[in-house]
């Protein structure tokens, strides 16, 4: 898609700008003083020796900066490389934004020009390739409701060897809570969907897969493509109201979060910018739990191996829950040993904003950004991290072989599984499963 | 040149003219900006919240009170007293209070003038950091345009003319004429510049508090 000669529409170019040419924008560009404190807090710019073409400032100043001062007439050359800035530079973080003393949200404007590359066909090929997915199955890996149904029942099963009555409930009506996912759990990690359903079994919850709206993933986001961003997370709320649910419940991912609970409702054309429905993260959700009591932790099973907790962005940072997720690995952990920076301050881990799924031809620039990461990891000496999100799992697991971490990447609920006391009512009777078996 | 008519023209017109300007070009950016918020910065109103847009608004205003500025802690206070004084001393000086005595019958309490001498050179010293902190660091000096160099020199001119003037260092006339002009020209460019912070950071600081405070219930200092 990028790779092929593009013809500049300008008249498309100019009605993003002036959608967008409100008062946080013309306030933005204009007084950016240029101080360069967002530089430093750019994972980016530190991992590139500290380029300053890295800056956040430059970043926005000469992308979006540019495009409104020349009012949408560029050239092509101009839009590659706004193109390499807004995807090759910049993960939507968001971490800048909290060291600028003027609160510019910079994420927010490289958003823009994501959307305005997208407008003229220019997006990378690996963000391209989910679009049809979404649009023909509502899903970014074209996967047909059997296939879901089928692998729920195929784990449902799997998992009543570890705790017995596991089900995993598909379109229940009234449920509290509809669990929304991410398709790889389906393609390629159904333990996963295994693990959530012994959790929620444990703990006696009322939850229900959907059969639509079930992807809460949204890369149609990050690829600039808002339209359809916004019809997937529309199918989503809306399959919720129709099922009736208290909550819509997010899998261990990060920018799902972002995408259900605070971009989405702008996506989605609604006015109040509120979600119609609650949206809940798992790391919300699990720390209720343990909170609660409904998991208990075997202290003799807690994990002494040393651990360390990876913020994912969109969950720490982005959605509040910094506090949550440790309160998680402290219970199930006894050797916790905490990143520097961390909390909302954490670094990306540079596979966010669309990174991974970007693939090989940036693979190179996200193993370079992502050395920040991998030295505070090697610093913390752990040998397990910990993070809720599929983006930085994936990363992580790159990171550990180009640097030579020698750790073990794992999710909340992996540990979780590993720790939690299993009721005596649900052990599974030995002799049914020879049966089954 | 004839100073004393300079001088007399710019503080009877002049003043008149920059303040004029510089309230009326603040009041006309900020009704606009305003209107056209309405429809294009819907998450601006949507997530109001005081409490977070306060916070937000005072932590950068703290010496120090983020962790931003503790990266930089030269820098933050250099800045706090840049800020602090540039808005303050203006008022306090007995030289002020005199003209504004004449001119329209009343004053506001003065400092000694060892005091405004002692705050004249540390804003100065404080400018001078700012300088020098935007050509050492690379990256500052990169983003750096004329622009900003030209207008932190503007700023700094009337206190560094002031002081000057008082102390009658060089030729008094030339430098009090400079000392009006530039005040007067910092006035006229300040709504229309990056210098409309001044009003524009009470906006863009309240929407990132809203952003991540009331919608997150998380920091962003």
């Amino acid at each position: 898609m990028t790779e092929n000669n593009i013809k500049i529409d300008i008249s498309k170019i100019r009605e993003i700008l002036d959608k967008n040419n409100g008062a946080r924008i013309r306030s933005w560009l204009s007084i950016c003083s240029r101080c360069g404190l967002c530089a430093e807090a750019c994972f980016f710019f530190l991992a590139n020796d500290k380029n300053p073409k890295y800056a956040p400032a430059y970043k926005f100043q000469r992308t979006l900066g540019t495009l409104y001062k020349k009012k949408g007439k560029v050239d092509e050359a101009f839009l590659r490389e706004c193109h390499d800035i807004a995807w090759g530079e910049c993960t939507l973080c968001k971490r800048c934004s909290l060291y600028c003393p003027f609160g510019i949200d910079i994420a927010a404007m490289i958003a823009i020009v994501r959307s305005i590359c997208f407008s003229q066909g220019l997006i990378p090929e690996g963000l391209a390739r989910t679009l049809p997915n979404y649009e023909q199955f509502g899903n970014q890996m074209a996967v047909t409701v059997e296939d879901l149904v089928e692998t729920c029942e195929w784990m449902a099963e799997e998992a009543r060897d570890e705790i017995k009555n596991v089900t995993i409930p598909i379109d229940t009506s009234g449920a509290k809570y509809m669990y929304t996912i991410n398709p790889r759990e389906v393609m390629f990690y159904p333990q996963d969907l295994a693990m959530a359903a012994q959790i929620f079994t444990v703990a006696e919850e009322s939850w229900t897969i959907p059969t639509t709206g079930w992807d809460c993933t949204n890369l149609a986001m990050y690829a600039g493509n808002k339209e359809l961003a916004g019809k997937v997370v529309d199918a989503m709320y809306k399959k919720a109201l129709e099922l009736e649910v208290e909550a819509i419940l997010i899998t261990e991912c990060g920018h799902a979060m972002r995408s259900a609970a605070y971009e989405g409702p702008y996506l989605a054309n609604y006015r109040n910018g509120k979600p119609p429905v609650p949206i809940v993260h798992s790391v919300q959700l699990f720390y209720e739990y343990i909170r609660d009591g409904r998991i208990k932790i075997d202290p003799s099973k807690k994990i002494d191996l040393p651990v360390t907790y990876q913020d994912p962005c969109n969950v720490s940072r982005n959605a509040g829950l910094w506090e949550q997720g440790r309160e998680i690995v402290r219970a199930i952990c006894n050797d916790f040993r905490d990143m520097s920076p961390n909390r909302d301050h954490n670094h990306c881990c540079g596979g966010g904003g669309g990174f991974i799924p970007m693939g090989g031809p940036y693979r190179k620039r996200r193993m370079r950004s992502g050395r920040i990461k991998a030295e505070q990891i090697r610093a913390t000496e752990a040998k397990i991290v910990i993070s809720p999100c599929h983006n930085c799992y994936d990363q992580l697991n790159d990171l550990n072989k180009e640097y030579d971490l020698g750790v073990r990447v794992v999710s909340l609920k992996e540990l979780i599984i590993e720790t939690m006391v299993v009721p005596e009512h649900l052990k599974p009777n030995p002799e049914s499963q020879n049966e089954e078996g | 040149m004839n100073w004393d008519y300079a001088y007399d023209v710019l503080l009877s017109r002049g003043t008149w003219i920059a303040f004029s300007v510089f309230i009326l070009g603040l009041l006309v950016r900020c009704v606009f900006l305003f209107g056209i918020s309405l429809e294009r910065d819907r998450p601006f109103y949507n997530h109001m919240d005081w409490t977070w847009g306060i916070k937000s608004i005072i932590r950068w205003l703290i010496p120090l009170g983020t962790k931003g500025w503790r990266q930089q802690p030269l820098f933050s206070l250099a800045v706090f007293l840049f800020h602090a004084i540039f808005l303050v001393l203006p008022f306090l000086l007995s030289a002020h209070n005199v003209l504004l005595q004449n001119a329209w019958g009343f004053s506001l309490p003065s400092i000694s003038d060892s005091t405004a001498d002692l705050l004249t050179i540390v804003f100065i010293i404080s400018a001078a950091l700012l300088m020098w902190r935007r050509i050492a660091r690379p990256e500052v000096r990169f983003l750096s345009t004329w622009w900003d160099y030209t207008l932190l020199i503007l700023s700094s001119l009337p206190f560094i003319t002031g002081l000057l003037a008082y102390h009658q260092i060089g030729p008094y006339k030339v430098i009090i004429v400079l000392h009006l002009l530039s005040a007067e020209l910092l006035l006229i460019l300040l709504p229309f510049s990056k210098l409309a912070h001044m009003i524009l950071y009470l906006f863009t600081r309240s929407f990132i508090g809203f952003e991540m405070g009331a919608r997150r219930g998380a920091r962003c200092w």
